[in-house]
């Protein structure tokens, strides 16, 4: 006949209050040892005879450091220890239990030092859980940080010979004038970043220079950052007006169908005598700053639309000439909106660091702004930074 | 930041005294020696610091090729004791930095006129005619049995090390537990020092060296602590009634007393 459930609860509390306190203790779900302040065993229940293998009076005498590994030895003489005396107590600690066939048992360690009334170290009371299958897990969660790391790794390797891609590889120089490009990605500097510039020959007293920022970061914003890139290399060659690649390039990004747009500055140089003629155009990219004779700092040209988003977008073309002594820095936004705090860089900023480090003076003046920009930051850019600064050699015509 | 800051430096005791630096081993920090260090006050200055990854030395502070060897410790302790202007000082070296002292005072002989080297091993892999204790497998079980403990908290703990500012309840909860160390540092730690062979450098050091030794210790036997004393030109061992490799926590008066007959001797 089956029991009622009242039965069966009225039976479950009276095997309870039969448990005694030695078979509690003996048929523990986990094994108890006992040692004295140095370890020496001086009482283990039954559970932790079975899971060691060991006959429980075999145990008693010897020290419990002595049924661990050799690794584990040096882990207890090293951690448990001391922590046990310096804190009383040691919580899941990781140990392997030598049994007396030579297999490992993998076990969980917590421990409890007692003292006496004056304070005195007088027993250690240690309860072992039988750890094989969680080690198991444990192992398999190491092999998979490991292999995390490596990835972590490989894709940061990546991460930067994408990055080096976006700019030239070597330093730019342009004979009769004095060139200087700076480039740093955001943050810790592990991820691509969206800005790039570019310097190259494209006839005898003829160089481009292009600067510009894809919004987004990550690859697939490099992936578009190498579109245009090249784009603008390629254009540069067929068309003179830099108002009208531009334009080319627009059509580029607009048939491309990516959701990303950039904006561009282009500038055209021609050496002619001691001086350059520049054409530029901008399109939707801070304008140009020239410095020119006596100090002053405006802007060139107009800024036009951004690249890559209307179907009909407004580009100026620019000319002008810089004479010995004058200056251009083009930037991207990571320089005036560089934060601290609430505080903006700003053009105001920027205007100083124009001041202070273009010149005669200084050999490479964009690293300079550059790191007066990151400084400004405490070292944690918040957006990428480009930075090609051009200057005319020479003092320029005395004012009269 | 100065030696002293990147490595917690605590300097307590006569300020006039002669210098008594104590060198915590792998493993823990300078909590080691809160039970031994404080009998030493009243007539020395007493230094306590905590190596590079361990406690509370400055996340800074550890540079994985100059702590690729025993002498990239030894280094921080010749920087630290000659920024705290110790000269003709005391050494007091537990474990590994038994030998880390050895090399110390060997690189500069100017700071100490007395090493002592608790529980010490200049080699803990067996070798031909030389019993250390150890196989190099045994070592590479210890490295796993790292790996294992640190599991649970390497991802959790590690940016409190690091110091995270934006969890200070963690901070909190870490203060009042010892012997913390950045896993990462600890493995490597772990590796340098029970991979070390030191024995050749034992004869080259004419400082008076006392080696306390332990009966029944599991990482440096009495055999090991024997050869150190006898291997170092002015090498003196005392057996210390205790057993275990930290007779600095589970014998401390003895341990004191020994110190005390030897550094004022």
């Amino acid at each position: 006949m089956a029991m009622t459930s009242a039965a069966a609860d009225q039976g479950f509390y009276d095997a309870l209050l039969e448990d005694d306190p030695e078979s509690l203790y003996e048929q523990a779900p986990c094994g108890y040892l006992s040692t004295d302040p140095n370890g020496g065993i001086v009482k283990v229940n039954k559970t932790f005879a079975t899971l060691s293998g060991y006959p429980a009076a075999e145990l008693i005498g010897r020290r419990f450091a002595d049924l661990l590994s050799a690794g584990g030895r040096i882990y207890h003489e090293t951690h448990y220890a001391p922590m046990l005396r310096m804190q009383g107590t040691v919580r899941e600690m990781a140990f392997e239990i030598v049994r007396p066939d030579g297999s490992r048992l993998p076990v969980l360690v917590n421990a409890a030092l007692q003292r006496g009334s004056s304070g005195e170290p007088r027993v250690v009371h240690i309860a072992i859980f039988d750890a094989t299958e969680r080690r198991e897990y444990e192992r398999e969660l190491v092999r998979s940080l490991r292999r995390a790391e490596r990835s972590e790794a490989q894709a940061k390797a990546l991460a930067r010979t994408l990055q080096q891609t976006l700019i030239p590889p070597t330093p730019p120089h342009i004979p009769g004038l004095d060139v200087s490009a700076a480039y740093r990605p955001a943050g810790s500097g592990e991820e691509v970043g969206g800005d790039f510039y570019d310097i190259f020959q494209i006839g005898t007293d003829d160089w481009v220079i292009t600067l510009g920022d894809v919004c987004g970061k990550g690859v697939d914003a490099a992936v578009i950052t190498a579109l245009v890139r090249h784009t603008l290399r390629a254009l540069t060659v067929q068309v003179d007006a830099p108002d009208e690649v531009l334009h080319a390039l627009n059509d580029v990004l607009v048939a491309h169908g990516t959701d990303r747009f950039c904006t561009v500055l282009l500038l055209r140089l021609r050496h002619d005598g001691d001086s350059w003629a520049v054409t530029s155009s901008a399109g939707g990219h801070p304008l140009p700053l020239r410095v020119v004779e006596g100090g002053a700092i405006t802007t060139v040209g107009e800024t036009g639309s951004l690249v890559g988003v209307l179907a009909r977008p407004v580009f100026h073309p620019e000319t002008f000439r810089l004479t010995p002594g004058e200056a251009l820095v083009l930037y991207t936004d990571g320089v005036t909106e560089g934060r601290s705090g609430q505080d903006f860089y700003g053009e105001h900023r920027l205007l100083d660091s124009i001041v202070a480090h273009i010149g005669p003076h200084t050999q490479w003046p964009a690293n300079e702004m550059m790191e007066h920009v990151v400084a400004f930051q405490h070292g944690m850019p918040r957006d990428d930074i480009a930075i090609v600064t051009i200057r005319v050699p020479g003092e320029g015509r005395p004012t009269t | 930041m100065n030696a002293s800051e990147r490595h917690n430096v605590t300097v307590t005791g006569r300020p006039d005294g002669q210098a008594m630096i104590f060198a915590h081993g792998f493993g823990c920090d300078q909590n080691m020696w809160r039970f031994v260090a404080p009998a030493f006050e009243d007539d020395f200055r007493v230094v306590v610091f905590d190596y590079a990854g361990a406690g509370d030395a400055d996340p800074t502070a550890y540079d994985a090729e100059r702590h690729g060897s025993l002498d990239g410790y030894a280094a921080d302790v010749v920087e630290i004791s000659r920024e705290l202007g110790v000269k003709a000082g005391v050494f007091v070296g537990h474990s590994v930095s038994s030998m880390i002292g050895v090399l110390a005072d060997r690189a500069d002989p100017e700071l100490f006129e007395k090493l002592v080297l608790v529980s010490p091993s200049p080699r803990y892999i067996d070798d031909e005619g030389y019993v250390g204790g150890f196989t190099e497998s045994d070592i590479r079980e210890l490295l796993d049995s790292l790996d294992s403990n640190y599991l649970g908290w390497s991802s959790v703990m590690a940016p409190v090390i690091m110091g995270n500012p934006d969890r200070p309840e963690l901070g909190a909860e870490l203060t009042a537990s010892f012997c913390r160390t950045d896993p990462a540092v600890a493995r490597r730690f772990a590796e340098v020092t029970f991979l070390s062979d030191n024995r050749a450098d034992l004869a080259t050091v004419q400082t008076p060296s006392l080696v306390l030794q332990c009966s029944d210790d599991a990482i440096a036997p009495v055999s090991v602590g024997e050869y150190v004393a006898h291997t170092m030109p002015n090498g003196s061992l005392v057996m210390l009634d205790a057993t275990g490799h930290c007779p600095n926590l589970s014998a401390p008066e003895a341990t004191v007393d020994a110190i005390a007959a030897f550094v004022r001797r």
